[in-house]
């Protein structure tokens, strides 16, 4: 961080990460101040664009001597915050080998794969293997929707979805049902299949899913496997990309109403 | 005079595959010229390009697709008595691959579905020299030890030639960006 951003802040809103000295504007989180700051702490249910919801644990970091997540966990001056440790970086493996496990996230086969946080976040932390027994559950695919899947072998149940489609498409389409290992996705629907809910391709719903459970129909491999966001860097070197993505309003399409007011 | 015993001697190396489609065979090949520098350092036990059928006392083996019948067991288990290190090659020996999407589905309801004529007759083969299916695609490390993985569909030339180097000349293998991949 440069001098000049420095005096942007007042000087009692520092803490560090790591040992190194991360400004904050009073209110943000610590995952926020991080990414802002152009240091990478690794997350999977959080969105810049979306409230924090503290659920994949991914972003665990230990805040003088405790863990607890950097998403929700707000910055306050001169706390000591360890992040790319050893021992977190173990524990994050996990996490994300026993999400590998729990769903049917088949790589070879989604056509997310390359552009998949969760992928992204498994390369980055080298996991080689899911190491646990797979559950291989029976999850159901509902393609019934003209233009957008919902195939749920791959919910990781961040809620980023239910949070899109409730506070900014203002919807409600998604919401989170049952409870513990039963938890699924749910839609909002008579016959709670995608046709007959509200979503429509333009929704920020269709678009927000970090995994390939809810993906725009027919453009899946408009980029080839080998040339997307997660091939090109690892994901802890793409901080920039991180901070500042936005949920694109449809996806891979070029924007076309440029012209009016 | 005698031959100089300080020579090493050839690591030997056992490769299968089992419930795969010998994509990560494939991809072996693909470390190309790379070959005659390995033939060097390794020979071959058993493996399609020796065609040996069965296997003996290896210092590494590389298990190709995952667990899908009887007799991918037994030659699973004979590569882990064999091999010192014993090495699961690809998405499918990792995580069961593509044959695991089976996995959710009754395989005799599988089986009786497959094998029905146009006219509704059901002709399941049932020779027994065919092995029995197991009720599920079972990665390998669910059967036996696994030393590495090596994931990927199938993974790179580069990366099979980065980790047997890391491995033949006593390095930790150490797969990373961009050689390590899933798909």
């Amino acid at each position: 961080m440069s001098d000049s951003m420095n005096s942007v802040f007042d000087s009692a809103n520092t803490f560090t990460i790591d040992g190194r000295r991360v400004p904050f504007k009073p209110g943000q989180t610590i995952l926020h101040a991080a990414l802002e700051a152009g240091v990478y702490i690794p997350h999977l249910c959080h969105h810049p664009e979306l409230k924090p919801h503290g659920s994949c644990k991914l972003c665990t970091v230990t805040v003088n001597g405790r863990n607890g997540s950097a998403c929700t966990a707000r910055a306050m001056p001169g706390l000591e915050v360890e992040n790319d440790t050893p021992a977190l970086n173990d524990r994050r493996r996990v996490l994300l080998q026993m999400l590998f496990v729990e769903g049917n996230h088949f790589c070879p086969g989604c056509e997310k794969s390359g552009n998949c946080q969760l992928q992204a976040l498994a390369y980055d932390l080298e996991m080689l293997a899911p190491h646990f027994r797979h559950a291989f559950p029976e999850r159901p695919v509902d393609a019934s929707h003209p233009d957008v899947w919902l195939d749920l072998n791959r919910c990781v149940m961040c809620e980023l979805c239910v949070r899109a489609s409730r506070d900014l498409d203002g919807k409600s389409v998604f919401m989170l049902a049952g409870r513990g290992a039963e938890s699924k996705v749910v839609v909002n629907s008579p016959t709670g299949l995608l046709k007959d809910s509200a979503l429509s391709i333009d929704d920020r719903a269709a678009h927000v899913c970090p995994v390939g459970a809810i993906l725009p129909k027919r453009v899946g491999y408009a980029v080839p496997i080998g040339e997307r966001q997660f091939d090109q860097a690892t994901i802890s070197h793409q901080v920039d990309y991180l901070a500042r993505r936005t949920i694109p309003i449809k996806a891979v399409e070029p924007a076309t109403e440029t012209e009016g007011a | 005079m005698n031959a100089p015993r300080d020579l090493p001697r050839k690591l030997r190396v056992a490769t299968t595959s089992l419930s795969g489609c010998f994509g990560c065979h494939m991809s072996f090949l693909d470390i190309d010229e790379r070959l005659l520098e390995l033939a060097h350092l390794v020979e071959f036990d058993r493996s399609p390009i020796t065609d040996i059928k069965h296997c003996g006392p290896c210092d590494i083996g590389l298990v190709e697709g995952g667990v899908c019948n009887a007799e991918n067991v037994h030659v699973l288990h004979e590569l882990r008595k064999n091999c010192k290190v014993l090495v699961a090659l690809g998405a499918c020996a990792v995580g069961g691959g593509l044959p695991a999407q089976r996995n959710n589905l009754d395989v005799a309801k599988c089986l009786t579905q497959i094998y029905r004529t146009e006219s509704g007759e059901v002709a399941v083969p049932n020779d027994p020299e065919l092995p029995l299916l197991l009720d599920k695609v079972y990665p390998i490390n669910e059967i036996v030890r696994v030393d590495y993985f090596l994931p990927g569909c199938p993974p790179s030339g580069d990366t099979i030639w980065k980790f047997l180097t890391d491995l033949l000349t006593g390095r930790t293998p150490r797969i990373e960006h961009p050689l390590l991949k899933f798909d």
